[in-house]
């Protein structure tokens, strides 16, 4: 699949959550730079290769404080074996061809580029979206108006602890979809309850009619097979990166045990 | 002025009723994540409500005074003055019960946290003298407390260790990066996460998403507003001007902020200089950091050009911190506060004077300030703010300037 050239970042990401015939969109997440600037290309082929829908593709920061130790980690190795932010951007370029794609990225390596100079940037390599973790709705003015002029979608996130009132408030300017914490934490491998999650994704409902995504804690096919059941994608993390990890610390091909694990994802979608 | 004006004097200042501030100009925000947000709301509503009631106040003064030492002796440091040549009056903040200023703010904290029932506290320790001092309170009001606190601060700094187990706090390593005070917040912060719900967070410093820079220095402007009184009680005046250290910045502005609106007296905050803030193995984030974002606030951080925050380096593990409190940020920029820096070797040596001049064994983080203070005479009248005493330091303090050895045992070709 090429997607269109000429859709603004949000119709593409539309597209997306309704063209993917199955249950839910599948969205896995990989670290940019992760084990190494070039695997992470390949680990992101793979992802679509396996049935992804859309692509998380994270920058490396030094402290990312939505994350847990997997991530965190994958972060601080991908730095230390040199990668850097303008390096890990150009290789979003490849996936971003392929299949909708957003960068997710903790806001100071944004403001070190400046906010218009960034989100020109991510136009230019064809993303579609952007993740911000550490920019919640009081703080989001100035990205948002930056990304909305250039038809990029910047997706809010919402978490278990977010009050009803500030829920309607994010829903009413949120772009994409709704990423919606599963749990009340960082990223990690562990799943919220069926009924709490449930209720969580009733509760985002009650406010938007774009799509809901469900992250943070889903590490495998049944999981995301619950996840589906009550929202429009699943989007998985650590499970991924651990294996790419795992995987490069034991000299294997990670581009081929990420697919087969996103394979299997994406089948329990159907 | 009387300890009993003194105690009048506070709970007006406390008694503000002006807004919580989440912007210093530029600085300072709220660069959380969104399962944060809610918490903060909280906080800053309880913190609201809380300095205007006047039960709270009561409470946390009691606590302040019978408690922890308040207020703290304003000292004419008789032979430090003698060497100088005109009168430099120390601010004995290192008097209080736990060795620090530091207790000013966790009690404060404690008290709110409770007040919104929270069960579980948690802190991050650089020195060691925030955790002692949130497990002192955490005891003392019957909290579960637990304190991170990286493994390199641990090895530099393990009387405190073992003070916060002896507690009943359990102190958790963190190994992540170059395992000292920046990575202990981020481990605090991503705890603080997970466990929002029944957990309070009680931050060390003027750092972090609002509320926390505005609540931390309002609970901290003890140390100025009481220094004001007493050196217009003691000397009939105001000095030419107030120093302290500066890591992420608590004590300087708690000592700073009664003087802000003093326009004759000059306040300066003593940074960390590390090897020198030329070689880039510094603390010196006013200095020579650039405007970033770091643990929830936009404030002058050490980062790359790329926006990767780098470490920092000092002596002092208080000092160890690549940021700064947003609202030093902004007053730097304003020009109110004056930054400077003194390097490692030149903190380890004043501790050392200052210990032979006035029988007071100041912290590593405190002689900073004293360091300056010696190599820059004002020649009217300072007041300096002694944030905390050395005896942490001791075992470090000892190695580095070999006096842990007996006398000879480093013998002839060494």
């Amino acid at each position: 699949m090429r997607i269109s050239e000429t859709a603004t970042g949000i119709e593409r990401i539309a597209a997306a959550f309704t063209g993917h015939g199955r249950r839910a969109a599948l969205m896995p997440y990989l670290m940019g730079g992760f084990p190494s600037v070039d695997q992470a290309v390949a680990i992101a082929d793979a992802y679509v290769d396996g049935g992804a829908d859309l692509i998380e593709f994270g920058l490396p920061f030094s402290d990312p404080l939505a994350d847990g130790p997997v991530i965190h980690g994958a972060a601080v190795d991908a730095l230390a074996a040199g990668a850097t932010v303008n390096a890990v951007l150009d290789s979003v370029a490849p996936v971003a061809a392929r299949v909708p794609t957003l960068v997710m990225t903790y806001f100071n390596l944004i403001e070190a580029q400046g906010i218009e100079r960034f989100i020109g940037r991510l136009v230019e390599l064809g993303v579609s979206g952007l993740i911000a973790p550490d920019i919640p709705l009081e703080e989001s003015a100035p990205l948002l108006a930056a990304c909305d002029a250039a038809g990029i979608a910047l997706i809010p996130m919402v978490a278990p602890t977010t009050t009803d009132e500030r829920m309607a408030a994010i829903c009413a300017q949120a772009r994409g979809f709704i990423y919606t914490v599963s749990v009340t934490g960082t990223t990690g491998e562990r799943m919220a309850t069926a009924e709490g999650l449930a209720e969580l994704v009733a509760r985002v409902r009650a406010h938007t009619d774009i799509p809901v995504a469900v992250g943070f804690g889903i590490s495998g096919p049944e999981q995301a097979s619950r996840v589906a059941e009550v929202a429009d994608g699943a989007i998985v993390g650590t499970r991924l990166v651990r294996e790419a990890g795992e995987c490069a610390a034991a000299g294997k091909d990670p581009a081929a045990a990420v697919e087969a694990v996103v394979r299997e994802l994406s089948d329990a979608l159907r | 002025m009387s300890p009993s004006d003194i105690r009048k004097h506070r709970i007006a200042r406390l008694n503000a009723h002006s807004p919580v501030e989440h912007r210093f100009g530029e600085y300072g925000g709220q660069y959380v994540p969104e399962t944060l947000m809610p918490a903060l709301a909280e906080l800053e509503a309880a913190w609201t409500a809380a300095r205007d009631d006047s039960g709270f106040q009561a409470e946390l003064n009691t606590l302040l005074c019978d408690y922890a030492g308040r207020p703290t002796p304003l000292y004419l440091a008789e032979r430090l003055s003698e060497r100088l040549g005109y009168p430099i009056y120390l601010k004995r903040e290192d008097l209080l019960h736990t060795g620090a200023h530091k207790i000013n703010n966790a009690l404060g904290q404690a008290l709110l946290a409770k007040r919104i029932g929270k069960t579980r506290i948690i802190a991050e320790t650089g020195a060691g003298q925030h955790g002692v001092a949130t497990a002192t309170v955490c005891a003392r009001l019957g909290l579960d407390c637990e304190v991170f606190m990286g493994v390199e601060d641990m090895r530099r700094q393990a009387p405190n260790v073992s003070r916060m187990r002896l507690l009943g706090a359990k102190v958790i390593p963190v190994t992540a990066g170059s395992q000292t005070l920046k990575e202990a917040v981020s481990a605090a912060i991503r705890n603080w996460v997970e466990t929002v719900e029944n957990t309070h967070y009680i931050i060390g410093s003027v750092v972090g998403p609002a509320p926390f820079p505005a609540m931390v220095r309002d609970l901290q402007r003890v140390i100025g507003d009481e220094a004001r009184c007493q050196i217009c009680d003691m000397a009939g005046r105001l000095p030419g001007r107030v120093i302290a250290c500066v890591g992420a910045g608590s004590n300087a502005i708690g000592s700073f902020k009664a003087f802000e609106g003093d326009e004759a007296v000059e306040l300066i905050g003593v940074e960390a200089g590390g090897h020198g803030v030329s070689t880039g193995a510094h603390g010196a984030t006013l200095t020579a950091g650039s405007t970033g974002i770091l643990h929830g606030s936009r404030t002058a951080v050490l980062q790359s050009e790329e926006g990767q925050i780098v470490e920092a380096h000092s002596i002092s593990a208080g000092l160890d911190y690549p940021g700064v409190g947003p609202e030093h940020s902004y007053l730097r920029d304003l020009g109110r506060v004056r930054y400077v820096s003194a390097t490692d070797d030149e903190a380890l040596a004043a501790l050392q004077d200052l210990s032979k001049l006035e029988g007071i064994i100041p912290a590593l983080e405190s002689s900073h300030a004293i360091a300056w203070l010696l190599a820059n005479p004002g020649g009217d009248m300072d007041i300096l703010t002694l944030s905390g005493r050395g005896d942490k330091d001791l075992a470090e303090v000892l190695r580095l300037t070999g006096l842990d050895r007996e006398p000879g045992e480093n013998g002839a070709g060494a």
